[in-house]
């Protein structure tokens, strides 16, 4: 299915049509992923705190549980979407996928092995196929470093390349991801947003990957250019057979990319079903609010009528389900137990108690 | 679909050709020249240190070599002849040396400590400093807390100490220099490391598995650079100036190498007897060198300042 | 005609920097009645910000309102000096930007900026522009007012704190509110919430509202008219209906085009091609020449307006004549 990553310069365009079976192998598994971020205190803090604790005051919690258990399987060859509002833990999520976090608690399966059970040079090989492609055009490039080597010093490093391959190599990722080559001895301030951007997807394409998490990648582009940038991508996933998990935060992207759609609240997915399905008949209370939300160019002065309530914060989550405050239906239970995420049709599950699930 | 994609390739100007490649080094200079001062001060630094350099060469008389030196010729006013021929442009002490070749030469012990130490501070506290940020925890800790300690001593209070522990001599004045001068090189690296290694070209590198020591040296120090370079011109300033007090003080350099600040003690006893020059230059000589070099750091520090940088 | 709160005639705005002369506003005019929300949309490099900041004469050094008349309820306020402005600012004209710490100072309580901004056009009690500030507060919708206006800027969160940033705006009720992309950095749904604020505002106090943003979906939900800016110049305005149903320009054309709603799933979006050319190298003519597919020899002149349609104006030589697929 995949070749290895030293044969081809070119992988040859494969003639996959979009939309990845349901029966494609996985490529990335999550296993009850949870991610915590607490500070560590050095002997001076902890001694103050001590201290504070001994004269009868409280210390604030300060662990953020940034994704809380959470269970994704990404096949090959599919896009997943995956929506959420600012704390949901996406950003988090997607960089525990590309390997550049490690997370707190469960298991993350590569082509179905556990990644822990890799060697240095497995992993290695295993980071190279997972890339990312970041939401900001001007911090996720080196400012002090010329675009060709930023483009072309991975590929060199791994020995994918030899020294005189080195020009042809980097300008045949820069004219793939819509750059002209002629530029390539370039700083990163003289190229536009959009160019940026691209930069960064020469330069994650340069490794050879098999899977690409683009982290809000459109969020900082102007519309026009986002649009050149999306077709970009859909290209891309043609002519190598890639596959994609699509963070993003607008709806509409969204929609119109990807094949499955996970929704994210407060560290949990909350649903979870096919791009079709889960606009139509969207199940989770939070989904309808956030689709009834979005503002769309069809409609003409509508009437704003929002969910009320501020998006909790991270560090002190409601209890049960996180989204019991702010929910229109929310019952007893909700408060006290979360609910667990179930199929309500056939590769559709939600999180919700208003589903009738046995408590 | 390429044809169009194409299209969007840069063009910064539509009509020209492909605009001149500009390095972050080019855009530096340009944009430190907007100042007519700072273009002044930087002239005027490499004036000072190509006389420095050149002093055994321009310098109208060895001011070290007692064979030189008549002691008829001391506390001779500016502008007097010697009987030898040559003017005393700046006047002679008292011992009959011209005070300008004293200045030349005083220049190089001047400068040759300040930024001989300002640079070894500079190597090992950026070391210590880049250190501490990836080690975290204890190292950190400890290293930090280090940190707080030698800069919560006032400079001058540390270098008496020490060389009344060594004694004087260059070497020692300089050991003394960076030790006082290596924690704010320590933090000042610390903090740019910290935020450097939060950004996400630092997190794709890491994508890239690139090992550890090229994401430290190659990616994340040349950014670390800026808040450094711009401590390293204030603290050259500083260690002249410390340097200058501690052999005013008597404690420095001694007296067969003179720098700017122990020729500034040779003259203090004739300032009220008239005879101003054997103090007087020098100090205008250390005045003028210090606040060169502090107009260049101020204006390099506005230049580098990243709230400033599109 | 007379009850036009805004009413702007050929104005330009340039910046001189090293570069050369940046005409970041180069001959716009709009207008916009009370009570009536004009959106003023385009994407970076626009000029569309740069109105908003003419408008209330905000434009700092190197730029200079370099010609055009802006009339605020009949008055010229390009002729005015800066006491003048100073008294209309805050008072009848009120900005709110995209970052609210534009707005609040992190070092003082939301009660003391707010009881200051009061102060400042209104003479008042101390006591009456501490209640002023928790109406608006009130309004604004953010809970318990009394207490929150003890608290610091940092201790909101981001959308509260664009309702404070808000609430100051709304303080003298302003006969005309410029909005720069105030929810452009929030979340969806607090960004509804925000949207249905301001709508029922403008309805209640009769504010003409200006919203500037790039986002057209904000567009259609929430203005009246709507004005399209590309490199400095406004290339078409008209009712929001008319203009999103049946653009007449080509850049506006391909805009909505390349909104993904617009395409069918799965597609190649509808792209303009090419991208924004740099300020400073426009040249003449008409500035989307260069990604214009309909572009010939005759766009080689600068086009002017045209009111191809009632109540649409339109720069353009090629006019997109058929209606939107």
């Amino acid at each position: 299915m995949s070749a290895p990553v030293s044969d081809t310069v070119f992988p040859a365009a494969r003639g996959t049509a979009p939309g990845g079976t349901a029966s494609a192998a996985p490529v990335i598994e999550l296993r009850g992923i949870s991610k915590r971020f607490g500070k560590t205190l050095d002997v001076a803090a902890r001694m103050a705190q001590g201290l504070k604790r001994a004269m009868g005051g409280t210390v604030p919690a300060t662990v953020v549980r940034a994704v809380d258990c959470v269970d994704l399987t990404v096949r090959r060859g599919e896009v997943v979407g995956l929506v959420g509002e600012s704390g949901c833990g996406k950003s988090t999520l997607g960089r525990m996928v590309a390997g550049i976090m490690p997370p707190s608690d469960g298991t993350v399966l590569f082509e179905g092995r556990d990644l822990r059970t890799f060697n240095s040079e497995e992993t290695r090989k295993a980071k190279l196929k997972v890339q990312m492609i970041f939401q900001d055009p001007y911090a996720s490039l080196n400012p002090r470093m010329r675009v060709d080597e930023i483009v072309g010093e991975a590929p060199r490093v791994h020995r994918m390349i030899g020294p005189e391959g080195f020009d042809a190599y980097v300008d045949a990722q820069f004219r793939r991801a819509g750059l002209d080559p002629a530029y390539k001895r370039r700083y990163p301030h003289q190229f536009s947003g959009g160019q940026r951007q691209r930069i960064g997807i020469a330069r994650a394409l340069a490794v050879q990957p098999e899977f690409l998490v683009c982290d809000e990648a459109v969020a900082a582009l102007d519309v026009s250019i986002q649009a050149q940038i999306l077709n970009l991508f859909m290209d891309l996933r043609e002519q190598l057979d890639l596959t994609y998990l699509f963070i993003s935060h607008d709806l509409g992207v969204v929609e119109h990319l990807s094949d499955r759609v996970a929704i994210m609240y407060l560290g949990r997915i909350v649903e979870e079903a096919s791009a079709a399905e889960i606009f139509a008949r969207p199940n989770h209370p939070y989904t309808q609010a956030l689709l009834a939300e979005v503002p769309r160019i069809d409609t003409r002065k509508r009437q704003f009528t929002a969910i009320k309530g501020e998006i909790p914060s991270p560090i002190n989550p409601p209890s049960g389900c996180h989204f019991h405050p702010r929910c229109p239906q929310a019952m007893a239970v909700c408060r006290e137990q979360a609910p667990a995420l179930v199929d309500v049709a056939a590769g559709h599950r939600s999180a919700c108690h208003l589903n009738g699930v046995a408590t | 679909m390429s044809e169009a994609a194409l299209q969007a390739a840069p063009t910064k100007q539509e009509k020209a050709g492909p605009p001149k490649q500009e390095t972050p080094f080019a855009r530096f200079v340009s944009e430190y020249c907007e100042s007519p001062v700072a273009v002044a001060s930087f002239i005027v630094v490499v004036l000072i240190v190509s006389i420095a350099l050149l002093a055994p060469w321009i310098s109208p008389q060895n001011p070290y070599d007692l064979a030189q030196l008549d002691i008829m010729d001391g506390r001779l006013e500016p502008g007097s002849p010697s009987l030898t021929g040559m003017t005393f442009w700046l006047g002679t002490d008292d011992q009959g040396r011209d005070m300008l070749s004293g200045i030349m030469y005083g220049l190089r012990i001047s400068l040759g400590v300040g930024v001989g130490s300002a640079v070894i501070a500079c190597i090992i506290g950026t070391a210590l400093g880049l250190i501490a940020a990836f080690a975290g925890g204890k190292v950190d800790g400890a290293l930090m807390r280090l940190v707080d300690l030698q800069l919560s001593f006032p400079a001058i209070l540390v270098a008496l100490m020490i060389l009344a522990f060594l004694g004087k001599g260059v070497m020692n004045v300089m050991l003394a220099l960076v030790i006082v001068e290596w924690a704010r090189f320590a933090r000042t690296a610390r903090s740019a490391a910290l935020v450097e290694a939060r950004r996400e070209y630092m997190e794709a590198a890491k994508c890239l598995a690139l090992p550890q020591w090229r994401l430290v040296f190659r990616h994340m120090l040349p950014n670390c650079m800026p808040p450094i370079i711009v401590i390293f011109t204030i603290l050259v300033a500083r260690s002249i100036t410390l340097e200058a007090t501690l052999s005013f003080l008597g404690l420095g350099v001694p007296i067969t190498e003179p720098s700017l600040g122990l020729l500034i003690a040779n003259g203090y006893q004739y300032m009220l007897s008239g005879k101003y020059w054997i103090s007087f230059y020098p100090g205008i000589a250390l005045l003028v060198t210090i606040m060169a070099i502090n107009l260049v750091g101020d204006q390099m520090r506005d230049v580098l300042n990243p709230r400033l940088k599109r | 005609m007379s009850d036009l709160t805004l009413d702007v005639q050929g104005l330009s705005t340039h910046f001189m920097t090293r570069a050369g002369v940046v005409k970041a506003v180069d001959d716009i005019s709009f207008s916009v009645a009370r009570g009536r929300v004009l959106g003023l949309v385009g994407e970076s490099g626009s000029g569309k910000s740069v109105t908003g900041f003419s408008v209330i004469g905000l434009v700092d050094a190197p730029g200079r309102i370099a010609s055009g008349k802006i009339l605020f309820q009949g008055r010229d306020l390009t002729k005015l000096d800066e006491r003048e402005l100073r008294d209309l600012r805050g008072n009848r004209i009120a900005m709110i930007f995209q970052d609210p710490m534009m707005t609040l100072n992190p070092v003082l309580r939301i009660d003391t900026q707010m009881i200051e901004t009061v102060l400042a056009h209104d003479n008042v009690s101390r006591e009456q522009a501490r209640t002023r500030a928790r109406d608006a507060l009130g309004m604004v919708g953010i809970p318990s007012p009394e207490e929150r206006l003890m608290s610091y800027p940092h201790q909101f969160s981001g959308g509260m704190r664009q309702r404070v940033a808000i609430a100051i705006a709304l303080l003298h009720r302003p006969d005309l509110i410029i909005a720069d992309e105030p929810t452009t950095a929030l979340d969806v749904t607090i960004q509804a919430q925000i949207l249905a604020e301001v709508q029922k505002l403008a309805r209640e106090v009769g504010t003409a509202l200006i919203w500037i943003t790039h986002d057209l979906s904000v567009i259609a939900g929430l203005a009246d008219d709507i004005a399209v800016m590309y490199a400095g110049r406004i290339v078409e305005t008209g009712r929001v209906e008319e203009v999103l149903e049946r653009p007449l320009h080509p850049y506006t054309h391909g805009l909505i085009g390349s909104v993904p709603s617009r395409n069918a799933r799965g597609s190649r979006l509808r792209q303009i091609p090419g991208m924004t050319p740099s300020l400073l190298n426009l040249g003449e003519g008409c500035a989307f020449r260069t990604r214009c597919e309909r572009a010939t020899a005759v766009c080689e002149r600068d086009p002017q307006d045209t009111h191809p349609v009632a109540g649409r104006t339109l720069r353009c030589f090629h006019p997109q004549l058929e209606v939107m697929a």
